[in-house]
This record gives C-alpha cells, structure tokens and sequence, in this order.
C-alpha cells in the first residue's frame, strides 16, 4: 500500500463516501507520528514526576515532590529576601535619615502600600482622603490634631488616639448653643464674632480648645479657626457636635472616635525613650526587660508602623 | 439519497486520473539535487552571503561598546550611536511593518524571492546539502550508493564528518543569534571558561538542535508543511508576477532526443529531467506552478545548460509571468500595477517613520500623573492642594540635572519637588505637590503645565496636565 499512497484508485478507502468521493485511508506521515508518539511519552514522564492521579482525599505525590504552596513560598522567600536588606537597614534609620534618602523613601512609601490598604484604608480612605462625612480624619491635609511631625504621627499610629469632648445637652441653652454654633462657623470664616467668644470663655470651652481657639495638639482639641472640620461645618452638625460631644459615654448619640492601638508594646517603648531623653539619659542605655515584660500587644511591628508613619507624613499635608 | 449529483461534465473518475499523477512526497523520499553552475546558482550565493552580516555583526565595535546591541536585561537597543527604550518601541513596529510589505512587495514582482536566495531555511539547507555532497556525493546515484555499501571505519567517519560539521554551523548559528543580545567577545570568553548564563545555554541548544534538524533533515518538508510563508505567498502573485515556468507551447510534445531530431516539427523538451534532478525541492517545474517551488531559478540554470547542449535557444524554463505564458501579453510596467504602487507607498511611508523616529528620538521620557485619591485637599487656610507623580526617564548617556517649573495658572507654588538628578537610563518617580489660594481658582478643572529644564543644555521637556478643585 505505502508505494500506492499517491494514486487513489489503487488505495484502500476507509468504506465512507460522499458524492462518489471517497475518504482514502493513507497514514499519516511519519514524523507526524512520531510526534505524536512522542507527546505521549511527555505524558508519562509527566504522570512520574508531578502529582496526577487524585486519591480520595490526596493525590500521587511524584517523584520531583512539586506543590503549588511549595512554589508559592519559594517565590514569596525571593521577594523577601529581596526586600529583607531595605527593611533592616529602614530599622536603623531615623525618620530624617529616610526623609532625605530618596531610594529609601521610595521604598518606604512603595512598600507601605499594602501595609496601609491593609490595615488604615478601610477608615481614612486609600488615598489618605476618606469619604465625605464619614467623620474619620482626613490624613492628607495639613491640619493635625495631634500633630503632624514624623514623631507624632509615629504616636498616633503605636498608641492610637481617642479625643474626649462631653455632651452640653443638659448644660447649655438653647440659645447658647446657636450661639456657640455660629461662634464656630465664623471662626472658620475668619469672622470676629465677640458675643460668641464671650460665651467660649463663660462656659469652659476654652479650657480645651485654648483661648484663641485653636485647640491644644496635647489633647487633640479641634483647632476651631481653620477651614478644615473634624466632622462637618455644616450648622446641624456642629450643633450636633456641641450637643453630644465626642465619645462621651454618658450620651448616647455622641460621636464615636477612635483610633485604635496598633503596637502596645512600641507605644510603652516610645514613652519610655520620651522620659529618657526628658531626663538627659541615653534611651539606648535603657534596660527594657524593666518596661516589657512580653505579654504587650503588637498588631504591627515598629518597622511597618515606622513605614505607615513615613507613608501618611508623604500623603501630602505632613510637617 | 438517491443518487450522486453531479455536473455531467465532469467524472468523478477523471478527477482521480488527474490526482494520481501527484506525487505528495512526506518526507519519505529524500531528495538529493545536483548541483550544476549557472547564473541563479551565483545570484543564489549572493543571496546566501548577506547572512554573513549575522554570523559577524555582533563584532562590530563603535565607541568602546558592541555597534548593535539588544540588551534585554537593560531593556534598552543600542544601534551604533542611538539608544532605543521600550517607550519607542513603535519604531520596531513600523520596521517589522516595512519587511512584511517589502516581502510583499517583491513577491508580487519576483514571486518567492526571499524563499529562494535569502530565507533561512533555504539558505542552511543549502550549506548543509552542499556538505553532504561533498563528503557523500552529489548526486542521487552517487549518494545511494554510498549508503547501502557496507559499514566500513571510512564510511562511519565520513558521516561523522557530516554530522559534526552539521553541529558546527548550527552551533554558530546559536552563539551568533545570542551574541546580538549579549557582548560577543565576552559571550566567547565566558563560553571557553564555561560561565554562560543558562538562559545562553538553553538558546543555544535550541539553535544547534533545531538547525541541526531542520537543514539537516527536515529540509523542503518545512517548506510544504510547516512554513507559513509558502502558502501566504502564493496570493500574493498575480498574472503580471515573474516566476520561473515552463514554457509548454514551444517544450511539448516533448521527447526523447535521437539523432537527427528536427526541433521545429517536435517540442523543445528533451525529457533529460534535468530541472527535476536540480530542484532543492524535488519538484518537476513542468507541471507548473506549485506550492513547493521556491523560485530559486536553479532548474533555469539546469535547462539552459541542456538547450546550449542540443543547440536551442535558451530560456525554455524562464523567469516569465503567467500573462506572457498564457495571453503572449507583456508584463505591465511597475507603475501601472496597483498592487506595486500600494505597497510602495506603505514601504515609504513606514521608512519616513524610521526616520523621522530616528531622527527626533527624546532626550527624556517625561510624565506627570494627577492623584485621584483624593483629587483635591482642602488645606487649613483654605487653599487647595493637588498632588502629582512625576516621572522622568534619562534616555541621554550622561548624568542630568532638572529644575522644574509650573505654567498656566496664577498664584500656583510647586511644592515638595527639588531639582531632580537623574543617572543615564534611570527613572525616579518622584511626588510633588501645587497649592493654590481658593480666590485664585475660577473653574473646576485648570490646566497647567509642568516644564523641566535640564542644566547646561537647551533641552526643555514639558507635559499638560490639570488642577482640580471642589465645585463652587
């Protein structure tokens, strides 16, 4: 048959015909077939090496022990070790060291970024900016309530922050507080409003927001003569603000603000350096197995917290 | 179904006689051509020697460093004193562009010009047969007889020879293609101390192997079956393309010769199967045009030498086009062809692209992108703040310095960007902020423009981009 392959009158048919047209039954070529031989052979090396065959609750392992999980942490290990020289030397560095490193900065702000749409973005938004009336704070301008250095930012993170102001509902007229209300909104506007500042200082007001009204960084009082609000400007909102107070428990309709703790442990630490340098000590001479005693909470170490405090002082508005 | 329908002109039987006479050879056959002297087999080596600009390209030097360089790991070209960044990477398009249509171009002239004197393929083919009828013969009888005679030490390291030889041109194949993507003379160095990387290795092997195979022994099966260009360019033909064909009118009837054969009351074939035994290919160029001719003109020779011989004019199998052949018309004039015109105006128009490419290459690839998260801050004092990514790639060879600068709207200040240093090929993105008093903004959406000055040099790089602030 193979020498007859070339004239169709003399090959065998496979019997199907259309039309008088019949389908011949040559063979393939034979390097076609020896492809095909040799794929399948690729199949059985395969079969051997990787897992194939499915167990009931396990498979054949093969003979290279090749997982996907396996692979999965090679190349996770690669990248870490990758980034394991810039994360110890970030260790080492000060806040101003890093601010003026241009290929650390990069890679402090580049790698904080699943750092903050981890753990931040849910409240203060991705960029920084979170949604209108939400009532978290907006991390991208430059007004801070509890300051906006690197150092400060580095405290709000490690500690968390919860401002208090009480409830004026049952202390307070009406009258009062419509004034107070607009005393606020002009303060904002740059407007003098002296009734209105009189009753600041009668009713204690100043006591937290300072006597010219532009808060106190110690206790996170709002600055009430910038543009910006905590939680809103508009009239009805402020006097909620006034009416109910920040997070003060004995009213329910306060508002609720707070930032919680993310390293119990870096914010005893910070503390403790606070006091050595206060009294002229070396905070590196401190002997920590006195403040620690290992049961602190650490949601995030103090290298991503030092990353995340680098990330939010480049949003835009640091100082 | 009753009955087979069909046009009563035709038999199905009749079509059957036609095929049997097609002959489909698979690559059981193995086709040794003879290899005779004439014009096509000199244009042919010249053809072929345009490749010696791959073998020594890679050597050339310019300015300290390899003339052309494709430096992956870099991602950058260097083509002599030009560097060529994947943001110009439209440039290698209109290249590309312009081979494909000079292919097909010339197919639509010639035929299958690139097939026959400079594709790959043919042209290893080519060297490889060429060796193999040296060492085994050159022709059918010869190459036979040499195979069936028994294993001998000689004939065993005859074919070694071949085979190593074989292995040599397709390994120096392998290390010239790796040497355009990597320093020559350091490839060479790193392969006698066995330092190449496993990347060069692999690449390497692949070229000796599949060199090795396809010119060795795949040969003209890669051009009926797995070549795409082969059956691309036979649309490209039309009835005014040249091609090499038998001229049947004056070759038949054709016969053997005998001794006092009057060529006026005969064909002009003489039935040597001369053309046949030369073809690369193994086809017989009298059945017509097929898929398996690659035009390279060598039964041309192959007949030529046979009419000088009987004393006939030349030219029985000739480059002619189908109109000539057929109509006795003459081939229409280049500038009358649609087809020749179109083509070269894409070609001229994808060579002034290079060109002008060429010529207007940036100093610097510059970009600023707005932050959209937020789009805008209010800033304590009431103004507003708007934040940028700028990114600026050095395609210059030497260190730059560049002071920026904002364009377009009053009042605007450019904060937190510093005069920017940037090394040769290196990119920075770095984050600037423009702040804007709320009195200043009349609209919604500004746009300003950030210019860049680079130090001691005229170059001025600029890019439009916008300001945006809260509805009024």
């Amino acid at each position: 048959m193979e020498e007859n392959k070339n004239k169709p009158t003399q090959v065998e048919d496979t019997g199907h015909e259309w039309d008088g047209i019949r389908e011949l039954d040559n063979p393939p070529p034979r390097w076609w077939l020896n492809a095909l031989y040799l794929s399948g052979l690729i199949v059985v090396v395969y079969f051997v090496l990787y897992p194939s065959l499915p167990l009931v609750d396990d498979s054949t392992k093969g003979l290279l022990g090749w997982t996907q999980i396996s692979e999965y942490k090679e190349d996770l290990a690669k990248v870490e070790a990758k980034r394991a020289p810039f994360d110890d030397k970030l260790a080492t560095m000060s806040f101003n060291e890093i601010l003026k490193d241009q290929e650390m900065l990069n890679y402090a702000i580049g790698s904080s970024k699943v750092l903050y749409g981890d753990n931040c973005a849910a409240c203060h938004g991705v960029g920084g900016a979170p949604a209108k009336g939400a009532g978290y704070p907006v991390l991208t301008d430059d007004d801070w309530l509890y300051g906006g250095t690197v150092e400060d930012i580095q405290v709000s993170i490690a500690k968390g922050r919860q401002g208090y102001m009480p409830a004026h509902e049952k202390l307070l007229k009406t009258e009062e507080v419509d004034q107070l209300v607009k005393f606020a909104i002009d303060s904002s506007n740059g407007v003098m409003n002296k009734a209105g500042m009189a009753l600041f200082n009668a009713k204690g007001c100043v006591a937290c927001h300072g006597a010219d009204a532009k808060g106190i960084k110690a206790m996170g009082s709002a600055n009430l003569t910038d543009k910006i609000w905590r939680f809103s400007g508009d009239e009805d909102q402020v006097r909620l603000t006034i009416l109910h107070g920040v997070n003060d428990a004995t009213d329910k309709l306060t508002r609720v603000a707070v930032m919680p703790q993310w390293s119990e442990k870096l914010s005893i630490m910070l503390q403790a350096r606070a006091y050595a340098i206060a009294d002229g000590e070396d905070p590196n001479d401190i002997d920590w197995s006195d403040e620690l005693d290992g049961s602190e909470s650490e949601r995030l170490s103090e290298t991503d917290i030092k990353k995340l405090t680098i990330y939010v002082h480049q949003f835009g508005g640091g100082e | 179904m009753s009955e087979v329908k069909n046009n009563k002109n035709i038999n199905i039987d009749d079509i059957y006689e036609d095929v049997s006479e097609w002959r489909i050879n698979t690559g059981d056959i193995k086709i040794v051509a003879k290899r005779l002297p004439g014009g096509f087999r000199t244009l042919k080596w010249l053809g072929m020697s345009t490749w010696s600009i791959f073998f020594l390209g890679p050597y050339l030097r310019f300015d300290g460093s390899q003339a052309v360089l494709f430096d992956l790991p870099q991602r950058h070209f260097n083509i002599f004193h030009v560097t060529i960044y994947p943001q110009d990477i439209w440039m290698l398009s209109l290249t590309l562009l312009f081979f494909a249509i000079l292919l097909a171009a010339v197919t639509s002239i010639a035929g299958r010009v690139f097939c026959g004197f400079f594709c790959f393929q043919t042209v290893w083919t080519d060297i490889y047969t060429w060796i193999e009828g040296k060492i085994e013969g050159s022709t059918p009888q010869k190459a036979m007889k040499f195979n069936e005679a028994p294993w001998t030490i000689y004939k065993l390291s005859l074919k070694a020879l071949k085979h190593s030889l074989w292995i040599l041109i397709g390994l120096l194949t392998g290390i010239s293609f790796v040497a355009w993507f990597t320093d020559a003379f350091q490839l060479w160095h790193n392969l006698f101390s066995f330092q190449v990387s496993l990347t060069a290795v692999i690449i390497i092997a692949s070229f000796t192997g599949g060199t090795y195979l396809f010119a060795g022994f795949m040969r003209e099966q890669v051009c009926f079956w797995l070549c795409p260009y082969a059956r691309l360019q036979g649309v490209m033909y039309d009835q005014d393309t040249v091609l090499p064909a038998y001229d049947a009118e004056r070759g038949e009837p054709r016969a053997r010769i005998k001794k006092g054969d009057d060529f006026s009351t005969r064909g002009s074939c003489v039935d040597c199967n001369v053309c046949v035994a030369v073809c690369p290919t193994g086809i017989d160029i009298r059945k017509g045009q097929q898929e398996g001719c690659i035009t390279c003109g060598l039964c041309i020779d192959a007949c030529d030498s046979i009419m000088d011989k009987t004393n006939q004019p030349r030219g029985l199998v000739r480059y002619a086009s189908y109109k000539e052949l057929a109509h006795n018309e003459p081939v229409l004039p280049l500038y009358k062809r649609f087809r020749v015109i179109t083509y070269g105006l894409i070609l001229l128009l994808a060579f002034s692209g290079i060109v002008y490419g060429f010529t207007h290459l940036s100093p610097t690839e510059f970009q600023v992108i707005h932050q959209r998260q937020p789009l805008y801050v209010l800033l304590s004092d009431g103004s507003i703040q708007n934040k940028y990514t700028i990114k600026v790639l050095n395609k210059t060879k030497n260190t730059i310095k560049i002071h920026f600068e904002i364009e377009g709207l009053e009042g605007a200040t450019l904060r937190g960007l510093s005069d920017m240093v940037l090394e040769p090929g290196k990119m920075t993105p770095v984050t600037a902020l423009v702040r804007v008093p709320t009195g200043k903004l009349k609209k919604e959406l500004i746009p300003i423009v950030f210019k860049g000055k680079v130090d001691n040099s005229t170059i001025v790089i600029s890019y439009k981009s916008i300001f945006m602030s809260p509805k009024k």
